[in-house]
């Protein structure tokens, strides 16, 4: 279902100062990916996604896109300013401003901005200042933005960090529809077993590209050993991968608690 | 005459002197434009920056006087290099840009107190920077802070959209093709300019306060981005005006005056916001 190149990073490498962020990565990422880069805190997952946005510059190597590529951008929830003084129609419309003159939002924009929050279940909430809506809400709200701005690729930094079970749902049952109409998805995240084992294709990475490939070949306890750092075992379960951890076991002997 | 006439008459009495009409109408817009830039300088954390930007500017100021410049061209090049190095220092978060700040522009700061002691006629035109001077305030001053006000205000209307992503997110924004360091850029050469301008009403030591607290004001009567553009020189030119005036019958310092005023406002949106006030501001970030 891969179609043509929407961006390629050939043998990037990205530092800040004298810390390797991500080095020698090479990864294609082609028209209905829907990929998702796993690996633990400080691996260099955000990094390369920067370096796909072009808001990080790599070092060496370089990163090719399709010609007017078009993409969307969903930072973590965790970095957004929830007091600053925004309603969630002024958040969504904001990705066409960049040839936008005058503050006024056009009746086109608004047509089309309630269109995309009418089908991301937030109707209604338009005039609310982004603080007064529910986790998952405002999530949803930031998808908007980045979907208002028509995107091919959609790009998004830990969707579900932070949120609960059924936002953790939500948002992934949000995004196979989105891939469903034809988006391109990118995201990382550190929930192995919650999204990652749901997607096509995963990269594992720790600063290096570990593995690249489908979740049932990428997930076993060498490549997540490489990965994290860490004993793991993969079982399979209905023809899905399932991660345990094995490093707290002692822990629990420990502790009197069962294994 | 009755007391009320009286205290009329009192009222108007300073406005026989043209140098204080001067004042008034340079302070009030002064205000304005302080309050309108302070919106941005509060909601992007730069509080700091426009602390520093003034100190930066006095090296300016104290060098071109010594080389016997004139003020607006010494300064406006010193000002507006120093904007632009800060934002860019700024923009690293990595290497702790406050402290390249505080550096930059103290160095800056003491170099033009170091000039104007060795070879100025020291302590008048120290003072004169530091606490501004109604006094002195002239024509060309009242026509400068009004150029400085009318390109502010068009660059706001003309980029709103623009300035409010980039201001709200920075990363997203360049993503969808908004040029962020350009926008940033923009923002500092008017705040460098502002500086510039109003330095010598309102004073070095002073001025980062009405870049802060009209915006801050603004910010705890109102969630819309939009409103606070308005709100915020408002409280900026209510200041200046009520300032002066104050200051004159009062026999204190203008610039002080404008100062305690503007935190007069403060301190009451601040009590009457109550607890929701208390939450928002403690969300106005210092870098």
């Amino acid at each position: 279902m891969s179609g043509g190149i929407l961006v390629e990073c050939a043998h990037i490498t990205c530092a800040y100062g004298s810390t390797v962020a991500v080095r020698d990565a090479h990864v294609t990422f082609r028209s209905g990916d829907f990929v998702g880069i796993v690996g633990p805190s400080g691996s260099g997952k955000t990094t390369l996604l920067k370096a796909i946005l072009g808001t990080a510059t790599p070092q060496q190597g370089h990163v090719t896109k399709k010609p007017g590529l078009r993409m969307g951008y969903v930072p973590q929830v965790e970095s957004v300013d929830w007091n600053f003084p925004v309603t969630v129609l002024e958040v969504v419309a904001m990705t066409r401003t960049s040839r936008r003159y005058f503050p006024r939002i056009t009746p086109d924009e608004r047509r089309d901005a309630l269109d995309v929050l009418e089908r991301l279940g937030l109707a209604g909430l338009h005039d609310r200042h982004i603080r007064e809506l529910s986790g998952g809400q405002q999530q949803r709200v930031f998808v908007a933005r980045a979907l208002f701005h028509r995107p091919e690729l959609l790009v998004l930094d830990e969707p579900t960090s932070g949120v609960d079970v059924r936002t953790r749902h939500e948002v992934l049952h949000l995004l196979a529809d989105l891939h469903d109409d034809g988006v391109s998805i990118v995201l990382s995240t550190h929930d192995l077993n919650g999204l990652a084992a749901h997607l096509p294709r995963l990269i594992c990475m720790n600063v290096d590209v570990i593995a690249d490939g489908p979740p049932l070949e990428v997930l076993n306890s060498e490549v997540l050993e490489n990965t994290y750092g860490a004993p793991m075992e993969v079982l399979v379960h209905g023809g899905m991968p399932l991660v345990l951890e094995h490093g707290a076991d002692d822990v629990s002997r420990r502790l009197g608690g069962t294994r | 005459m009755s007391s009320a006439s009286l205290v009329i008459a009192g009222v108007f009495d300073p406005y026989q002197y043209q140098f204080f009409t001067n004042g008034v109408v340079v302070a009030t817009i002064a205000g304005a434009l302080c309050g309108l830039l302070g919106v941005f300088v509060v909601l992007r954390g730069m509080s700091y920056i426009g602390h520093g930007l003034s100190h930066a500017v006095f090296g300016g100021a104290a060098a071109s006087a010594v080389m016997q410049l004139n003020y607006f061209v010494g300064a406006g090049i010193w000002g507006v290099a120093s904007g632009v190095i800060i934002g860019r220092i700024a923009r690293r978060r990595l290497i702790g840009a406050d402290a390249a700040i505080g550096v930059v522009t103290t160095a800056s700061f003491a170099l033009g107190l170091a000039l104007l002691n060795r070879f100025g006629q020291a302590k008048k035109s120290i003072e004169a920077v530091l606490f501004g001077s109604v006094l002195g305030v002239r024509t060309a001053d009242i026509v400068a802070v009004a150029l400085v006000t009318v390109l502010t205000v068009v660059v706001v209307v003309m980029l709103y959209r623009r300035l409010l992503f980039a201001t709200f997110d920075p990363d997203v924004a360049q993503v969808s093709g908004v040029k962020v360091a350009w926008i940033e850029a923009l923002l500092m050469v008017l705040l460098s300019l502002t500086i510039l301008v109003t330095m010598r009403v309102i004073g070095t030591l002073l001025i980062s306060a009405l870049l802060v607290i009209p915006a801050s004001v603004a910010r705890m009567t109102t969630n819309s981005f939009a409103r606070m553009l308005w709100i915020s020189p408002i409280v900026g030119a209510l200041s200046g005006f009520l300032g002066m005036n104050l200051s004159y019958h009062l026999d204190t310092s203008a610039s002080a005056t404008i100062i305690l005023v503007a935190t007069a406002m403060f301190i009451t949106v601040y009590t009457v916001s109550g607890i929701r006030g208390r939450s928002r501001i403690a969300h106005v970030h210092h870098v």
